[in-house]
């Protein structure tokens, strides 16, 4: 497998295509057959659990693989140079638009997070474009995208990006405005940063479909053990616990819920693999979208990790200014779908 | 030959300098292999993304960690260059 990708990778990806979407497309039947073949009572809870496991972890392990590719290809086009040179000279707001667009298809990993802030500041990117940046990147990602989308639909999977976009803009521009470059470590402004000019655009479609391949195999067997246990969890959540269980800890009814949410999500830290499928069971149960995606998003976007990072660039004052401004933001949006769902 | 492996000490940093020590072992060349991870020196080199693998003051990678094969071929082709 690896050598046909090798030599002929777009090849090996069209020709995997069909076998895609044929292994997608019977996954349900599979699952009930083997339910049936279990001979379990239909309806128990232990059956319905176990059919919820076997349907759905294939399901989601196939979705990411697909979707992990795609973007590995598309990121391939973005390098944190270029998106820097993009963001260059530009003004506020129009910055912030930018830098969240960006933050989204540009390659990221938060242990990546100072030599980018740096780069950002040295070339003169102003504050709160770098932050709009810092803060689309983790939390709009591909895997919690894969996630929203296999387990909750595609229309919980776009509000959680449109939301998640929107909090990236207003918080770097709310930061931008309240100039808080002062907060920011001095020496951060002494650092001489070398210009890298890497050949970036010879490279041919065929690497691309390779930088894919990568993309999947380092993703995917990162996350594959979160998503069994989350689905786990999730499907004893499905099977055991009554309906309506969460709705007078998380549901519309209890005002504090959103806050609380937030809260609890912020010093947690599980990558979305893992939290996706417990939330989504939760649901089900009664708790109310809009607590439920600020849970998710405190989760996903604000970590402890990250922050401990950032710490050695930005002031103890910025790091609480930009956690209480996102935060904030975060409050806001599951209140708003609280109110609206 | 002179190389660097540039990162914070993240599990991909440590990864990259594990197989390039293995890379320069298994090629038995002569080479020196330094740990950067000061931020102020990383940024010197002009990289937005770590890990990042400098062979002879010159970056050949950022943000990747390539197989050993990968990087047995840039010490090989840099040493012909």
């Amino acid at each position: 497998m690896k050598e046909i990708f090798a030599k002929h990778p777009l090849g090996a990806a069209i020709a995997l295509l069909p076998v895609w979407i044929f292994l997608y497309l019977i996954l349900q039947h599979i699952a009930d057959g083997l339910v049936a073949l279990s001979g379990l009572m239909q309806g128990e809870r232990f059956t319905e659990a176990l059919r919820f496991f076997i349907f759905e972890v294939p399901k989601v392990l196939l979705l990411l693989t697909l979707i992990v590719f795609i973007v590995g290809i598309i990121r391939s086009y973005f390098s944190p140079e270029r998106t820097r040179k993009m963001l260059g000279g530009k003004k506020l707001f129009a910055g912030n638009v930018l830098a969240s667009l960006l933050g989204v298809v540009t390659p990221f990993c938060s242990c990546s997070a100072i030599p980018l802030f740096l780069g950002f500041v040295e070339s003169g990117i102003p504050l709160g474009v770098t932050f709009s940046f810092l803060i689309a990147a983790p939390m709009i990602n591909e895997v919690a995208l894969v996630l929203l989308f296999g387990l909750f639909g595609w229309q919980t999977a776009l509000l959680y990006m449109s939301t998640g976009l929107i909090i990236a803009m207003v918080s770097g521009y709310i930061i931008g405005i309240l100039k808080l470059e002062k907060h920011v470590e001095p020496w951060v402004y002494e650092v001489k940063a070398g210009h890298l000019e890497m050949g970036e655009d010879k490279i041919q479609f065929a690497q691309r479909i390779s930088a894919g391949v990568d993309a999947v195999r380092e993703i995917v067997s990162k996350v594959w053990i979160y998503i069994v246990i989350g689905i786990a969890v999730g499907a004893g959540i499905h099977g055991y616990v009554p309906e309506n269980f969460m709705a007078g800890i998380m549901g519309k009814g209890a005002w504090w819920s959103v806050p609380v949410a937030v809260l609890i999500g912020v010093p947690m830290y599980s990558n979305a693999a893992g939290i996706i499928p417990v939330v989504q069971a939760l649901l089900e149960k009664g708790a109310s979208l809009g607590t439920v995606l600020a849970f998710m998003m405190s989760v996903i976007g604000l970590s402890l990790p990250e922050t401990i990072i950032l710490r050695k660039v930005l002031k103890l004052r910025l790091i609480f200014i930009f956690v209480g401004i996102v935060a904030t933001g975060i409050i806001i949006v599951g209140y708003i779908f609280n109110a609206v769902y | 030959m002179q190389i660097k492996v540039l990162g914070s000490g993240c599990a991909n940093c440590k990864t990259l300098e594990r197989r390039t020590l293995e890379a320069v072992q298994e090629l038995n060349i002569q080479a020196s292999v330094e740990k950067v991870e000061d931020y102020q020196k990383i940024a010197s080199y002009g990289i937005m993304r770590t890990p990042g693998l400098v062979i002879d003051e010159k970056v050949a990678i950022s943000g990747v960690v390539p197989t050993v094969e990968k990087i047995k071929e840039l010490l090989l082709s840099h040493q012909s260059a």
